[in-house]
């Protein structure tokens, strides 16, 4: 850390990629994520050609042909997908391998021309972030800078485009100018996070960030602003190591560091991750097998009219089939609501009980009711959907129910629906 | 024309019409940025073959690029129906994620691993003349690659006739196949074993990007030309033939990457047949000309 130059890297290759991380948000959502892989790849042979025609390495030049061949590439992309019979992804591989097989040719063709300073053409392809000099660095950190600045300026209008183009399309919004303007800047921010990571990898710089604060929120600007902190830090460590180990480009520690990322963003994201959705199946399956033992102990009250009888727990088993665990858990669980008593090897439903179970069961026969008149099913075809849907029917969906079905008191099969009673 | 030349040659168009042939179905079935990825997570399979048997073995290496290729296809598909991430996202994630593990593991080890950054990224079909098969009782029976792609070649080409119905069927009607018992997910991992086979095979040859141009290229100029799938295969592979012949006369005269100079043939000839296209289109769609009265 004491040499100052570090730390301007540093700065540069985190500003570089939380701007790519930002339009990256937008492309994803727009559902065209790899066209950032085709046009990093695009951009190769715009760097050799503007090295050649201008014999030297100025970053501006480098820059204006890098993003001179990333738009056509995204152009070639989007006129093949346009105008042939050629599917989007057979379009992009295309344009993709063509495109970066014109840079190889050109790229290794200076190498072996031996000129003299070709040697720095090649950290294009993986980043060396060492290896600029604070000059660049403040160039490419200003037009990252430049990048954000304008994305912000015209967040409103593009985020009304890329969720509901239609209504933006309605209201008057220059629509087809917006997602030129994104598309702008993502042949733009490629053109300049290229100097961080290199074109091989780049679409990671674009996608992975996204994605992966996509797992924890459903928000826009939060996403944005974790796909951000994201991409800062893994482009940080990334570049770190790379300093540490010359010998490392900085590319792919910085996607290493993303794809961590996104991993345990899978894994633990709050709003759509692996665990989070577990969590919630799992709270579902027991929330079903509560409602499912009150209706079990409710109907079977109604068999001998003592809705409020303890009964043995192997009566239970014997009616509601479910795995001796869940059975256990469901019954703990009721009796700390208060909707069951227990003792040695016996529950019966409380007051509160019943009257839940009688809800349950109404629910099952009103909507057992509702798909034999209203849709024409056989009777003997309704239990199934019936057992699904009753755990999810509000009292709105039920009230409803009950006017179309004209207050009735029997289902498909003569067994009397509950009144509706209100929860003491 | 030295016999270096033609070898190098013969060894592109190995490569070059194995892939066209793979590369149809894979168009045909949407699949291409699949192909792509597969490519791309190889190099970590191949990475980890090199450090595990210290060697070139093919069998190790073979089966360490099949296991990744495998798993690349599997992990997209989970992480699409799983962990509900849209289809571009997950392959963009998979692919760059194993690339960027290839190629740190390949310049960690760079003393173990014989393989360097600029054939993974160019190939380096140049040298395939060098690397002989030599019997034990020292008969040499030319270079290891043409022997091995040419290998690659048939079973493609057996797999195509004999398997020439299911592989249709489910490209183009999934619904039909599975209605006549042919099941999609099985024949789906058959393709991407081969290509994750083909795509480690030509790895040496042409690198791990440039495999693309290979697969896509031909097959995508050849579909605009037909719409029938053997005329495709024929057509695809005659181009790749072709670029591969082509592609080395042009490499030899700038003095480049001859992979990419074979796809940069590739990419001319999709745009003469793009042209062609739509020429015909235009010509097929203009209004008949006025009967004379």
């Amino acid at each position: 850390m004491t040499d100052p130059n570090v730390l301007w890297v540093l700065g540069g290759v985190v500003l570089m990629s939380i701007s790519a991380a930002a339009v990256g948000s937008f492309t994803l959502l727009q559902k065209r994520a790899l066209i950032g892989d085709a046009v990093a790849h695009a951009i190769l042979p715009g760097i050799c050609l503007a090295f050649l025609l201008s014999g030297g390495k100025h970053p501006l030049v480098l820059l204006a042909g890098a993003a001179a061949t990333g738009w056509l590439g995204l152009v070639t992309v989007e006129y093949l997908t346009r105008h042939t019979r050629l599917k989007g992804d057979a379009a992009l591989g295309l344009t993709l391998s063509v495109y970066y097989g014109a840079g190889a040719l050109l790229l290794t063709s200076i190498q072996r021309s031996g000129a003299g300073a070709q040697a720095g053409l090649d950290k294009f392809l993986f980043g060396k972030a060492a290896a600029m000099v604070r000059e660049d660095v403040l160039l490419f950190a200003g037009l990252s800078a430049a990048v954000l600045i304008v994305l912000a300026w015209i967040y409103k209008p593009l985020t009304a485009v890329i969720f509901d183009r239609n209504f933006a399309l309605t209201a008057g919004l220059p629509v087809r100018r917006l997602e030129q303007a994104l598309s702008l800047l993502t042949v733009f921010i490629i053109a300049l996070g290229i100097q961080a990571v290199g074109a091989v990898l780049m679409a990671a710089l674009l996608i992975t960030p996204a994605a992966a604060a996509r797992y924890w929120t459903h928000d826009l600007r939060r996403m944005l602003v974790l796909a951000c902190g994201f991409a800062a830090v893994s482009a940080a460590a990334g570049a770190w190591i790379s300093y540490l180990l010359p010998r490392m480009p900085t590319g792919p520690w910085v996607v290493l560091a993303l794809t961590l990322t996104a991993g345990i963003s899978i894994a633990a994201g709050s709003d759509r991750g692996l665990a989070a959705a577990w969590q919630r199946r799992r709270q579902n399956r027991r929330k079903i097998d509560r409602e499912n033992l009150l209706k079990c102990l409710y109907q079977l009250g109604e068999a001998d009219g003592q809705p409020e009888a303890m009964r043995l727990h192997s009566e239970i088993a014997a009616r509601r089939d479910m795995p001796p665990a869940r059975l256990r858990a469901a019954l703990h669980a009721l009796r700390g609501e208060g909707l069951l008593r227990q003792e040695a090897g016996r529950a019966g439903l409380t007051r509160a009980g019943a009257a839940a179970g009688s809800r349950v069961t109404r629910l099952h026969r009103l909507w057992e009711l509702y798909l034999t008149t209203h849709l024409d099913l056989p009777p003997d075809h309704v239990h199934e959907e019936a057992e699904a849907i009753e755990h999810i029917l509000t009292p709105e969906i039920e009230a409803a129910l009950e006017s179309k079905l004209n207050f009735p008191s029997l289902d498909p099969h003569n067994s009397p629906i509950p009144a509706k009673r209100t929860l003491p | 024309m030295t016999t270096d030349d033609l070898l190098i040659i013969a060894t592109g168009a190995l490569v070059a019409v194995s892939c066209a042939l793979l590369g149809s179905f894979l168009l045909l079935r949407g699949m291409t940025m699949i192909g792509d990825a597969i490519s791309h997570a190889v190099l970590p399979g191949i990475a980890i073959a090199y450090l595990v048997s210290g060697s070139r073995a093919s069998g190790i290496m073979l089966a360490g690029a099949a296991l990744f290729g495998l798993l690349t296809t599997a992990g997209i598909e989970w992480l699409r129906e799983r962990a509900r991430l849209q289809a571009d996202a997950s392959i963009g994630i998979v692919f760059t994620g194993l690339f960027a593990l290839g190629i740190v593991l390949i310049s960690a080890y760079a003393g173990q691993i014989d393989l360097d950054l600029d054939c993974v990224l160019f190939g380096e079909i140049a040298y395939v003349p060098l690397d002989l098969w030599i019997l034990p009782d020292g008969r040499v029976m030319g270079p290891v690659p043409v022997w091995l792609l040419g290998g690659l070649l048939l079973a493609i080409a057996a797999l195509i006739v004999i398997a020439y119905k299911p592989l249709l069927l489910t490209s183009f009607d999934p619904m039909h196949a599975a209605a006549a018992g042919i099941s999609a997910v099985v024949w789906h991992y058959i393709l991407m074993g081969f290509v994750s086979a083909a795509t480690v095979l030509s790895f040496e040859s042409v690198g791990a990007i440039l495999v693309l141009s290979f697969l896509t290229g031909p097959p995508a100029a050849a579909f605009l030309l037909t719409r029938r799938l053997r005329p495709m295969l024929l057509l695809a592979s005659g181009a790749g033939v072709l670029a591969a012949g082509l592609g080395y006369g042009l490499a030899v005269w700038l003095d480049g990457s001859i992979a990419g100079a074979m796809a940069v043939v590739i990419g001319a000839e999709f745009a003469l047949a793009l042209a062609w296209h739509l020429y015909r289109r235009r010509t097929a769609s203009a209004p008949p000309a006025e009967e004379p009265a």
